[in-house]
């Protein structure tokens, strides 16, 4: 593997990916309710444009986001909405949310899209629109905003898209199915984010031993009109999926500490929301579905589902078979960064790519001390020393795990497991980073209290001035005119008003 | 040879009485109005303007520390960890809290009884950070964003149709936690 910049650390998984795997792709029926949550990325709810009892189309917005840079949310089949309420969010909290629920009403019609068009003639500003318009986040895991991450600000120069084809987690393979189905999508996506961001080149990075995938990419590509995008096939470590792993590898480049790709020159993009990128801007299509792969040893039939976005999950599990007896819990992603819920209800959202249902052996093994092996540090893909971070989490010194690097982690749960005490130490540094961020909100809204504080002093202080001059004043005017005083009360309430103004 | 002694003696004296003067004037004229430590201590403090400390809001409080006059376990919305932090930055021992340790609670803030409020605009005068509207005769509301939850509008109130009411932390507010059995 020539022309990579391997980094050091991570880990060598059992892949599991046959199983989810074998049948191609399946359609999923529309489920009879899909749920729309309403929390957005930046902790708030967007706001629903619609009501219950309202009749909406297949693709129309239901809820727009408090910040406009958020993805709108949209309807992804035609119903009747059924409700605004609380329901289970696919959250690790397992707390429940305002969600919209929309009762299908199977006829599937569509909003009036825009048509099919001549994408390259579109100015990249229309195209942005689109992608926003679409409902694009990032499908990959993050849900981050795709048009926003498209528009880097104009202050630095991005050279290099990096396509994140490279699904390291083991389980997962509704990247190598699209891959694998739809290459031309995937390219053709890859070829209009490059003309948004006016890259030179555009690097897919795919795991080495997906053969198949990269045989289909590979194909498609020679067929003409692709030029400057390359398809890199990268050893199947662990993680190398990882955003800023990947960037490494293809280029060598370092994302620096609290910065993005886009201070290194790049912008990555999962494959999956470049695929979706072409059909919003060439086809006009909003992201209405994906595709998840719902695997696992507590799933009878693990396969890869062509999903409307909102369907509950176990509607989902009934198209594969229903849960095996060993079924013991439920996890939305991989098992190494999934998110565990407790309900099946929980809707898949647009950046939810695997429903896997685990049999229960991990659990009960109790933890042991550290004895300090650093067997974590040598499998840390970002040269952390978890040990050492694990040690300060531990004892609430935030500004020691700081120091370590804490703010990097990026909770890929290498450490946990290669752990031989089996420590949990990816929920320590979780727990630490929230106390962090909990530490720091408090700070702001002390501060903010402070300003307001002395702001509500000052003006007092200012009005007792203003007072007392305006009494000295009334004095004045009365001794003045204690000749004339019918005169002189007229006065003194008009310097009275004044001195109240 | 006493001429040169005397010049010397002349020179030096002049030297002393000009940088004297020089102290002086930079002294009066350079000197900080502010207090640098107060303000370091402020930002250590929770910012409630409870009043709880017996001083009339934290900046007062913070002045009578940074002057050595106040004892650093008076402030009971800090906790313990802020009486920690004031220690760290003021080289004291730390004290438990004067009052013993405070009862755990969630942030709360103050809402008004609207059906109640008679308008008499007690509550806004006794707010610390101005975080009630209202006018004579005309029904109040507090601004949930910007009350610190420090019950200071609660006794002047002659219908008590103030309450303290938590604050749902919802999903936004949620955070991992430590790992258990350890």
């Amino acid at each position: 593997m020539a022309g990579l910049f391997p980094w050091a650390g991570g880990i060598r998984l059992d892949p599991c990916k046959q199983e989810s795997s074998r049948h191609g792709l399946r359609v999923a029926s529309i489920p009879p309710q899909l749920v729309f949550p309403l929390l957005q990325r930046n902790g708030r709810n967007a706001r629903p444009l619609v009501a219950a009892g309202e009749r909406v189309r297949r693709g129309q917005p239901i809820a727009a986001p408090d910040d406009p840079l958020l993805a709108p949310i949209l309807a992804s089949t035609s119903g009747v909405i059924g409700a605004i309420e609380e329901r289970p969010l696919p959250h690790p909290s397992g707390l429940s949310g305002a969600c919209i629920v929309l009762d299908a009403d199977g006829r599937d019609e569509a909003v009036d899209l825009p048509p099919p068009c001549d994408h390259i003639a579109l100015p990249i500003a229309e195209q942005r629109r689109r992608i926003h318009a679409a409902g694009i986040v990032g499908m990959g895991g993050a849900g981050f905003p795709t048009a926003l991450k498209l528009d880097p600000g104009g202050l630095r120069e991005i050279d290099t898209l990096v396509l994140n084809g490279a699904e390291c987690e083991p389980y997962i393979t509704c990247d190598d199915s699209l891959m694998r189905l739809f290459p031309a999508d995937v390219l053709a996506g890859g070829a209009i984010l490059m003309g948004i961001l006016q890259a030179r080149r555009c690097l897919l990075g795919i795991e080495a031993d997906r053969a198949e995938a990269i045989a289909a990419l590979e194909s498609v590509r020679a067929s003409g009109g692709f030029a400057g995008i390359e398809i890199v096939p990268v050893p199947a470590v662990y993680p190398a999926g990882g955003e800023k792993q990947l960037i490494r590898l293809l280029t060598g480049r370092e994302v620096p500490a609290a910065g993005i790709p886009a201070d290194a020159g790049v912008v990555c993009q999962n494959v999956a929301t470049a695929a979706a990128v072409y059909r919003a801007v060439a086809c006009g299509e909003p992201l209405l579905s994906r595709i998840v792969t719902v695997t696992g040893p507590g799933v009878r039939r693990p396969d890869n589902w062509l999903t409307r976005i909102g369907t509950p999950v176990a509607h989902l599990i009934e198209h594969g078979g229903g849960y095996t007896e060993s079924a013991r819990r439920l996890i939305l992603g991989g098992p190494m960064m999934g998110v565990a819920v407790a309900s099946d209800l929980v809707p898949v959202g647009r950046e939810t790519g695997c429903v896997l249902v685990l049999d229960g052996v991990a659990a009960a093994a109790p933890t042991l001390p550290c004895i300090r092996c650093g067997a974590c540090a040598d499998v840390c893909p970002i040269r952390l020393l978890p040990q050492q971070l694990y040690w300060h989490a531990q004892a609430d010194n935030l500004r020691r795990a700081t120091e370590y690097g804490l703010d990097d982690c990026i909770e890929c749960g290498c450490c946990d497991f290669v752990c031989p005490s089996r420590i949990p130490l990816v929920q320590w540094f979780r727990s630490a980073k929230g106390e962090l961020a909990a530490q720091q909100q408090a700070r702001r809204v002390a501060d903010h209290a402070r300003a307001r504080f002395e702001a509500r002093q000052r003006r007092q202080q200012r009005e007792q001035q203003e007072r007392a001059e305006s009494a000295r004043r009334k004095k004045e005017i009365l001794l003045r005119a204690s000749g004339a005083p019918a005169e002189a009360d007229g006065e003194s309430a008009a310097a009275e008003k004044s001195g109240m103004d | 040879m006493t001429g040169a002694a005397v010049l010397g003696l002349l020179a030096l004296a002049f030297l002393f009485a000009l940088c004297g003067w020089l102290l002086g004037y930079s002294g009066k004229r350079l000197r900080r109005r502010d207090d640098p430590l107060a303000d370091r201590i402020g930002a250590l403090l929770p910012q409630t303007q409870c009043g709880q400390c017996g001083f009339p809001g934290c900046r007062p409080y913070a002045e009578a520390l940074a002057r050595g006059d106040a004892e650093i376990n008076l402030c009971p919305p800090g906790g313990e960890a802020g009486v920690k932090a004031l220690a760290d930055l003021l080289g004291r021992d730390p004290l438990p809290l004067r009052n013993g340790p405070p009862a755990p609670m969630a942030k709360s803030v103050a809402r008004i009884d609207e059906d109640r409020c008679i308008g008499c605009t007690l509550c806004i005068q006794a707010c610390p950070v101005d975080a009630i509207v209202g006018a004579a005769k005309l029904m109040h509301t507090v601004i949930a964003a910007e009350c610190t939850g420090c019950a200071l509008c609660l006794p002047p109130c002659p219908v008590d149709c103030i309450d303290l009411v938590p604050v749902a932390a919802g999903v936004a507010g949620w955070r991992w936690p430590a790992p258990q059995g350890n």
